[in-house]
């Protein structure tokens, strides 16, 4: 029975609709929420920029240079990646890229000989990798999507200390760029050892005449891992700025299908409706035709006509 | 002239200004900025910063509890980086006094407790700014 079919409809047009203001209210959330991202990766700026600028500044002065973050090793046999994604899905192919990205590298090497072991964050990169049944180290969550500097210094530790006992030789930081509004890159870089500003920050400027105190090797000591945490936690604040922006995007999209989908089924349910009433009424119209040609008589064409009268009150 | 002073931390620039003098402690010791000062780097310890903004002296200035760091001066540009700091409007009185004590009892029954002397230091540094903003 077509009344069926339009009922169905009805229900089905019901549900997109509260979808759809789910959607299109995470989208607004996510919009708010990358301006106030953004505003944390600007706060954070100065502070790592001032630690680059210092160690390039105790390099000159004459620090030495020989600390296990910055030593290059000799041969790699173990690389650590450290893996910035979300706690949350619905966020279009924000987790997916980096986590694949990630997948490729430690596939590269392996063919390479070169073990891995992985330090997570975020809540979709451990069930990625566990569910692909990859040895986990470590991982983080509940905080993606507006990670502290504490959590930044909680992972840059584990990395940090798995660098320095020697069980892995090279660190990779993988995470989302946030280029701009409409851009985010995936981004697997090199973590430690630490490159030292210095060699990109050696001008002809004659350098200024520093005062250490205790002395720069114990300064260095000191700053470097507060680099480190430094760098983790930018590349953590630009991660949550991207993750905000696919969210938006993908939430975006989703709410504009629904407004889509909408349409369409509402013209099916308006036909749907139509047929149902052109059907009624062939069907009346065939009923009385048989009468009057049972009858012969004029009386029938009145007939005919009243009732199709009552039927279109009662349909209408 | 006065020194540009910056007290910066990983989430936010603390504080900003202009100022006269400059006082907190390095691992060797305390020591005092004037405008002047020679180029200068520094590791700082878990203690009171104290800034004179212009315009104000000791008592009326900007105090602030430095918990490690580094300090770093040039052509009287003053930069303090602390992973953690706080303003003195910043603290909690109660929650400084509680790690206080806290720590005081973990030092009583294990002397060598080198987290316990840390809190112990961070608490004592905190209530130290305090009692010195709150001095009659």
């Amino acid at each position: 029975m077509a009344g069926g079919q339009e009922r169905i409809l009805r229900r089905r047009i019901k549900s997109i609709e509260a979808t759809k203001k789910i959607t299109r209210a995470m989208e607004l959330i996510a919009a708010s929420r990358i301006v106030k991202a953004q505003a944390r990766v600007a706060a954070a700026k100065p502070y790592s920029e001032k630690v680059t600028s210092v160690i390039a500044n105790l390099a000159s002065g004459g620090a030495g240079l020989d600390h296990p973050l910055l030593r290059e090793p000799e041969e790699v046999a173990t690389v650590a990646y450290v893996v910035v994604a979300a706690d949350r899905g619905l966020c279009g192919g924000y987790n997916t890229n980096v986590l694949r990205a990630v997948e490729r590298a430690i596939e590269a090497d392996r063919q390479a000989g070169r073990d891995y072991r992985l330090l997570l964050s975020g809540k979709k990169a451990r069930s990625y990798f566990a569910f692909r049944d990859f040895d986990i180290h470590a991982d983080f969550q509940g905080y993606s999507d507006q990670p502290s500097y504490e959590d930044a210094r909680n992972l840059a530790k584990a990395a940090t200390s798995l660098y320095e006992n020697g069980d892995v030789q090279e660190v990779r930081l993988a995470y989302t760029r946030f280029i701009s509004m409409g851009v985010q890159e995936v981004e697997v870089a090199q973590f430690m050892p630490l490159e030292t500003p210095e060699t990109t920050h050696e001008t002809d400027e004659v350098p200024a005449l520093y005062e250490f105190e205790p002395n720069p090797t114990v300064i260095l000591e000191h700053l470097l891992p507060r680099y480190a945490d430094a760098r983790l936690f930018a590349a953590m604040l630009e991660a949550s700025a991207s993750e905000h922006a696919a969210r938006q995007r993908a939430m975006k999209a989703a709410t504009d299908n629904a407004e889509e989908l909408k349409t369409t089924l509402s013209r099916i349910m308006n036909r749907a409706r139509q047929d149902a009433i052109t059907t009624e009424i062939m069907e009346i119209v065939g009923g009385s035709e048989a009468l009057s040609h049972d009858q012969h008589d004029l009386v029938s064409d009145d007939l005919l006509a009243d009732t199709i009268e009552g039927h279109l009150v009662e349909l209408f | 002239m006065a020194l540009k002073v910056e007290l910066v931390s990983p989430e936010k620039v603390l504080w900003s200004g202009e100022a006269t003098q400059v006082v907190g402690r390095t691992l060797d010791g305390d020591i005092a900025f004037l405008p002047g000062h020679a180029p200068f780097i520094g590791a700082l310890d878990i203690a009171p910063l104290k800034i004179w903004p212009v315009g104000h002296d000791e008592h009326s200035g900007v105090k602030a509890a430095v918990h490690g760091g580094f300090v770093e001066v040039s052509d009287d540009v003053v930069t303090i980086l602390s992973d953690v700091a706080e303003l003195a409007e910043d603290i909690d009185l109660e929650r400084a006094k509680s790690a206080y004590e806290k720590a005081g009892e973990l030092l009583a029954t294990n002397h060598a407790d080198a987290e316990a002397l840390a809190a112990l230091k961070r608490a004592q540094t905190r209530l130290g700014i305090l009692d010195y903003a709150y001095a009659p």
